[in-house]
């Protein structure tokens, strides 16, 4: 498929070109390994209170990549912005006459942005465990730990599935306003609240964040969510699915 | 070569573009006409596959767009100069675009080359210029060498130098047996570069002819006499064999009289005159009628010759050299003894048609099922009915 080549070659000087790319993920990185620091420096500090319950139940893998949760928001803008700024700007326009294969288009463009979500994944991910178990300690976990390697792995392709999920929704609002508006709120407060509420929270455990981050768990605690790690990073998978499915149907059926 | 088979675009209860059947040539500039709203844009659009059709159809030399490998190498297009990231650079703007069809890295510098902006190639191409856009979008239709290319208002926001390079632009790669579209809403722009015109108004095709046909039609000339001796005045011209019409103002507008005939006429009949002045109709001021009618559903299908046309000197149109023996249009020779240009609105016409506001009047019915067949028989009223009775006399 030489066209394809062509077309991922294009998609990659886009997004090399613009500045946005480079705030948005060096932000995801300071944000989350600052606050994965933070947050495993006053875990040490409340350890000795915690209960025998809180200690066997002490997940320092998780803890250091407790940045994340706000972290992912700067990951949702790069989202955000690799598909609406062709909106917003009028270049989509010049970009489907030069490619009107739209499918070729769009799936070139979330590529090369999916994969450039996953370098920085990784990135983030190796970072903010390093980071993080340096403020815990005695009690940090070690990469060789059984669970843990996976936990790394595992939350940079949450990062990476977050930003697609981004992409998808973006590619069907189309403006990047609307877009942010809607996502920044659902994944910083409501998908918070419908998880720990009780009445909501069975619900709220199948919302993309929630099933995603299972995997970055290693310690096993008692009110287990009827998913594995691997099984909640499957359902998020399927909300990235149905979202990119979504944008792919509205950028072929409507007016450029 | 593009070929339009009854493409229409309706938006909602609004037809946009309404069954245009026209096919643009190579080696000429075809212009493409119509005031603001005219669904120019929307036309060009739907030819690159932007917009899809509600009906009807457009083909690339035999191919549907999205049939095309490369497209860019096919057929360039200017279409806003703003549709593109204003972070990011001219470079990499145009290297973006010859990536993905597989045009080398070097004719990204020789396009920046031609359009003047290799100096600031590396700029981010947001604190450019209306100008500047203009070109880069410009390199941007030029990158893959195509052999058609469409200008959607190219000459907007440019300088006079601009404008000059532009229309020479145009020329040339019409020369090079290139087929050229360029849309515009200025008539006299198009006098200068076009060889071809289509006109729209309204979604519909008013006029697909040749530059040089187009002048000749439309840059009526006449003599407009006052008398305060109608009725004597009217038998002594019907006796030389001239028609006069009547304009609103109540002067007689003779065509394809001479003004000193009819001074000479007038003599001999004793009848006094109060004003003879040889007129032009510009054809700006043409294009004016014809469209503000179509963007109106002004129908006035009485005597047409009454036009407001004398109001033609300030459009400066010079005449094409394309169009040989066709008078500079515009260019109202002084006299009528001091007396303004009498300009009226079309509205201030009775309306004898359908009123305005009634789209589709029954002048309009008669193009079903041949469109884009303008100032043939069918189309009837308006405008349509003038350019006919022009033909038939």
């Amino acid at each position: 498929m030489a066209v394809a080549t062509q077309v991922l070659r294009s998609e990659w000087t886009k997004i090399r070109s613009v500045q946005s790319t480079g705030w948005t993920l060096a932000l995801a990185l300071v944000v989350t390994v600052a606050l994965s620091m933070l947050l495993s420096a006053l875990s040490k500090k409340e350890y000795g209170d915690m209960s025998p319950r809180e200690k066997l139940e002490f997940d320092p893998t998780l803890i250091s990549f407790a940045g994340i949760g706000l972290g992912q928001l700067a990951l949702i803008v790069f989202g955000v912005l690799v598909v609406s700024n062709e909106y917003s700007t009028g270049m989509i326009r010049t970009s489907l006459a030069a490619v009107p294969q739209r499918m070729t288009f769009l799936a070139s463009k979330i590529t090369v942005a999916t994969l450039l979500a996953f370098l920085a994944g990784l990135v983030i991910s190796f970072a903010s465990f390093y980071a993080g178990q340096a403020m815990l300690g005695e009690h940090k976990a070690s990469i060789g730990d059984s669970g843990v390697l996976r936990a790394m792995i595992g939350s940079a392709l949450y990062m990476t599935l977050i930003t697609m999920f981004a992409m998808g929704v973006t590619a069907m609002l189309r403006s990047p306003m609307v877009s942010l508006g809607i996502l920044m709120p659902f994944f910083f407060l409501i998908s918070n609240i419908l998880g720990n509420v009780p009445a909501t929270e069975k619900v709220g455990r199948y919302l993309p964040d929630q099933a995603g981050s299972r995997i970055m768990q290693v310690v096993r605690t008692d009110d287990d969510a009827p998913y594995g790690p691997w099984g909640g990073l499957a359902i998020m998978a399927a909300w990235v699915a149905v979202a990119l499915i979504g944008g792919a149907l509205a950028l072929k059926k409507r007016d450029a | 070569m593009i070929e339009l088979v009854g493409l229409t675009k309706r938006y909602g209860d609004k037809l946009a573009v309404d069954r245009l059947t026209f096919t643009v040539r190579p080696g000429m500039v075809t212009g493409f006409l119509g005031p603001n709203g005219a669904g120019k844009s929307t036309t060009m659009r739907m030819m690159l596959d932007l917009d899809n059709p509600t009906a009807g159809d457009v083909r690339i030399d035999g191919k549907h767009y999205r049939q095309l490998r490369d497209p860019l190498k096919h057929i360039g297009a200017l279409l806003d100069a703003k549709a593109m990231h204003g972070g990011r650079s001219a470079y990499n703007h145009l290297l973006c675009l010859a990536q993905s069809n597989g045009i080398p890295t070097s004719r990204v510098s020789e396009v920046l080359d031609t359009v003047g902006l290799s100096s600031v190639a590396k700029k981010r191409s947001k604190g450019f210029s209306l100008g500047m856009g203009q070109r880069l979008g410009i390199a941007g239709a030029l990158l893959g060498d195509p052999e058609i290319l469409m200008f959607d208002e190219p000459v907007n926001g440019l300088d006079p130098e601009g404008i000059h390079w532009i229309r020479h632009l145009m020329k040339n790669l019409a020369g090079q047996g290139r087929t050229v579209f360029v849309s515009s809403h200025l008539m006299s722009e198009m006098a200068l570069t076009a060889d071809h015109l289509v006109v729209i108004g309204q979604g519909k095709l008013m006029a697909d002819t040749s530059m040089a046909e187009f002048i000749a039609q439309n840059s009526r000339s006449y003599v407009r006499v006052r008398t305060p001796d109608h009725e004597r005045m009217r038998e002594a011209l019907a006796s030389a064999g001239h028609t006069a019409v009547v304009a609103p103002d109540g002067a007689l507008e003779v065509d394809g009289a001479d003004a000193a005939q009819l001074g000479e006429l007038a003599a001999r009949h004793q009848v006094v005159l109060h004003e003879l002045s040889p007129q032009r109709a510009s054809l700006e001021e043409a294009f004016m009628q014809l469209t503000a009618e179509s963007v109106e559903y002004h129908a006035h299908a009485g005597p047409a010759g009454a036009h407001p046309l004398a109001a033609g000197a300030p459009y400066g149109g010079a005449a094409p050299g394309a169009a040989p023996g066709a008078v500079p249009p515009g260019a109202v020779p002084p006299g009528g003894g001091g007396y303004p240009p009498q300009a009226q609105p079309p509205q201030a016409y009775p309306p004898q048609g359908p009123p305005p506001g009634q789209p589709g009047g029954p002048g309009q019915q008669g193009q079903a099922g041949q469109p884009g067949q303008a100032g043939q028989p069918g189309q009837q009223g308006g405008w349509g009915a003038d350019w006919q009775r022009k033909k038939g006399s």
